[in-house]
């Protein structure tokens, strides 16, 4: 049991023990990502070799280290040499791997980048490798491209500790926070004050001030709730997956801290289904909180008490929206209502519930433990802080990032990113999910913080951030996001259930070669109904991505509509496959194609597409080594 | 697939008592049965309907709202195709045509010998391993359509 930062302390020692140990330990990154490309078969057979060797090796699990497109990474530790990340594990790789270290050495094969320091942000101390036998020719975690201009403080504990460890999160100072809070027995209202100071704003898409959320909260009258909102439902987005699935604890303590200074015992975290290992990680790490005495009753020895409970979301996107999350904790349809009446003050069981977003919660322990002042240096004066993206589509390195508030667009998209996937032409960027925009060329020199995104058009959401290249199309991407939020609308309002219909059908028409120019104008027309008679956010930015794309790629829309074009070779009634002379008859396409006899030639000659029977599939195009295949 | 009315009506006693005295449970109730049936029967929400006092219309509000319950039951292997922006720009539609074409399903049904569900997914928050699919919760990244017949036969064993 934990009753004092005395008691922290030594957990921390343990923790740190572990964290650097005196033996060799190899961690594998294991979040979702990293098993999607295939981590369990590499942890599996690290496993299987350390069992057989007598040199003590430690097979480690950790979370997502951001790069997510060099994954699976294997984070290598040898004591008195340093740190080594590796990329693109397998099996196999894994087995070579594991020979070097179990010689002390780090193999070259696969090295990614190394590690001078281990930064701890919580307090700013820094744990510092040796850097002794490092593979030649790999650069610093500081200075490989993808790292160089991040600053991780939401994602702090992602990648560097075992997220069912709760010594490793001590040891990297979580808890301290809270411990510091109730030792000192800080008045709560000073609390909500260093909030308002650090500028925090809620990074769930609204960015509202999380300060002046917390006092109108607490000011109600009634049983407050705490609210962590996990319904991650933008789609291309997932920071708050990976801090769930990596780093779950630092939520706890956020909620912690909110719950003292709001006043509130119990506190909801609600979890999409679509994310299991979300679901099992905030689970264990709940478990070990109420096994140190962190939850439950007497929490540091002083009077304060609170409890939370998972709730696991039943796959619906407007349950995302605050009103309808509640509605939903409570057991019913996730309806929004009309919002004039506070959620601060009647919200989960009518009474006063502060619902913050995943990332908004985990960085308010750093903020108690480094200040509002240092928070309020990053960043813009409006945007403090950091914002997590997910930086993916059609980008060379895609993955999770961690930037400062006020970066431009081109520096997340070129020097993090690496520029566009198979060096094609830039057409756009797109944030803010479903409720956002696309946003072209010109607008990549635009500074990202809350403020200037929504005057552009677009917004900063919860932080999907989709890069579209030339072979993008816009209309179709406008299709996509109205088609997914007529499916999500959940019908309440008539503007948005039976308008959003109206507009994708309209989208189709285009996308079908059946558009007219006044489609155009009823888009348009359509959008402002929509935006003006919705009760909630979800009808209320439906049609921006419509409208963004009509205002910056109208171009696109025309050429639908008049030379019955698509000019991204997208829309399938639009395109046509055919075969260039770049063919060497190898004949891949062939082997791919689902109809029979649709492509056919010779071995080792020319080949040619039966445009008659061509489905469209695009396997051709997918499987073709030579870039034959042409989508016009 | 007939189910048992005894083994019915133990199943939804446990799984109700589990939730004894906690307030708007219900969700809870319904994902507890979906999961132990892979479907909601009818007569299961009759009975959570009998022990909860809450209206069968209000259950079947419910049931039939949230995109993760099913009215119908489904198959051995749930594959969902990730449909967030990420996938969708690099190629989710054109594999979600391939598994409908390979399955001979169309998105939601049910194959003929009950071994998949082809459903589609929102987005399973894995993008930089667009685009994804998801078998039970197996996720595959960077799939292609050359590589469905692979990924499908280490579920038809």
């Amino acid at each position: 049991m934990i009753k004092s930062t005395k008691d922290l302390l030594k957990i921390k020692k343990k923790g740190l023990d572990n964290l650097y140990p005196d033996h060799p330990k190899i961690a594998v990154g294991m979040a979702t990502c990293g098993l999607a490309a295939g981590a369990r078969g590499v942890y599996d057979k690290l496993l299987q070799l350390a069992g057989k060797t007598k040199s003590k090796i430690e097979i480690g699990v950790t979370g997502c280290l951001g790069l997510c497109q060099a994954e699976p990474l294997v984070d290598v530790y040898i004591p008195q040499k340093g740190r080594v990340v590796y990329r693109s594990m397998t099996p196999k790789k894994a087995e070579t791997l594991f020979k070097g270290v179990s010689k002390g050495e780090f193999p070259k094969g696969n090295a990614l980048f190394y590690f001078t320091s281990d930064d701890f942000i919580q307090t700013g101390e820094k744990h510092k490798y040796p850097k002794k036998g490092i593979p030649t020719g790999i650069k610093s975690y500081e200075k490989y491209p993808f790292y160089s201009k991040q600053l991780k403080i939401a994602l702090r504990n992602c990648g560097f500790i075992d997220p069912d460890s709760i010594e490793h999160y001590i040891a990297r100072d979580g808890y301290f926070g809270i411990a510091k809070l109730l030792e000192e027995k800080r008045d709560p209202e000073s609390i909500i004050e260093d909030v308002k100071k650090s500028g925090l704003r809620g990074r769930g898409g609204g960015g509202f001030p999380t300060g002046r959320k917390w006092a109108s909260c607490r000011k109600a009258e009634g049983d407050h709730y705490i609210i962590c909102n996990a319904d991650e439902g933008d789609p291309g987005a997932y920071m708050d997956r990976s801090i769930c699935e990596g780093d779950p604890h630092s939520i706890i303590e956020g909620m912690m801290i909110g719950a003292y200074a709001i006043g509130s015992k119990k506190g909801f975290i609600y979890v999409r289904e679509e994310y299991p290992l979300a679901v099992k990680n905030l689970g264990i790490a709940l478990e070990k909180a109420y096994k140190e005495g962190l939850l439950g009753k007497k929490i540091f020895g002083s009077d304060f008490e609170f409890d939370i409970q998972i709730n696991r979301g039943a796959g619906a996107f407007v349950c995302g929206e605050s009103t309808a999350l509640m509605a939903s904790l409570e057991g019913k349809i996730g309806e929004p209502r009309a919002k004039y009446i506070h959620t601060v003050e009647h919200g989960y069981k009518n009474q006063p519930s502060n619902l913050n977003n995943v990332e908004t919660w985990n960085n308010v322990p750093t903020i108690m433990m480094r200040g509002a002042d240092w928070f309020s240096s990053i960043g813009t004066p409006k945007s403090t802080g950091t914002k997590v993206f997910s930086l993916v589509g059609k980008v060379e390195n895609s993955g999770l990032i961690e930037v400062p508030m006020g970066i431009t667009l081109k520096e997340i998209v070129y020097d993090i990113g690496g520029g566009i996937l198979s060096k094609k032409k830039f057409k756009s960027t797109q944030t803010g999910g479903p409720s956002g925009g696309c946003l072209p060329q010109d607008s990549l020199e635009l500074s990202v913080d809350f403020d200037t995104l929504t005057k552009a058009g677009s917004m900063m959401g919860s932080g999907g951030l989709i890069v579209m290249d030339e072979n993008t199309c816009m209309v179709d991407v406008a299709r996509y996001f109205t088609n997914f939020l007529a499916e999500e609308s959940c019908g309440r309002c008539i503007p948005c259930r039976e308008g959003l219909f109206h507009m994708l059908n309209i989208l189709n028409d285009i996308c079908t070669g059946k558009g007219k120019m006044q489609h155009i104008d009823q888009l348009e027309e359509l959008s402002k109904y929509i935006i003006d008679s919705s009760l909630c956010a979800l009808g209320g930015s439906a049609p921006n991505p419509v409208a963004s794309t009509l205002k910056y790629f109208r171009n696109e829309y025309i050429a639908h509509i008049k030379d019955k074009k698509c000019p991204g070779g997208v829309c399938k009634d639009l395109i046509e496959y055919s075969i260039s002379d770049k063919c060497t008859g190898c004949t891949l396409c062939v082997k791919s194609c689902p109809v029979e006899g649709c492509i056919t030639g010779v071995k080792d000659k020319l080949h040619s597409i039966n445009k008659d029977i061509c489905i469209k599939c695009g396997s051709c195009f997918e499987v073709c080594n030579f870039d034959a295949v042409v989508r016009k | 697939m007939t189910i048992d009315k005894k083994e019915l009506l133990s199943t939804i006693k446990k799984i109700t008592d589990k939730y004894k005295g906690i307030e708007g449970s219900l969700i809870h109730i319904l994902q507890d049965i979906q999961t132990h049936y892979r479907y909601l029967p009818k007569d299961a929400l009759i009975q959570v309907s009998g022990i909860l006092h809450i209206p069968y219309s209000q259950i079947y509000a419910v049931a039939t709202f949230y995109k993760m319950f099913s009215l119908k039951p489904k198959g051995k292997h749930l594959l969902r195709v990730c449909m967030g922006t990420a996938c969708h720009v690099r190629g989710a539609p054109l594999l979600l045509d391939s598994l409908q074409r390979e399955l001979k399903v169309k998105s939601g049904d049910t194959t003929e010998d009950g071994v998949f569900t082809l459903e589609t997914v929102n987005c399973v928050g894995a993008c930089s391993l667009a685009p994804i699919i998801r078998v039970d919760e197996d996720t595959h990244g960077r799939m292609k359509q050359a590589r469905i017949p692979k990924v499908l036969k280490e579920y038809k064993k």
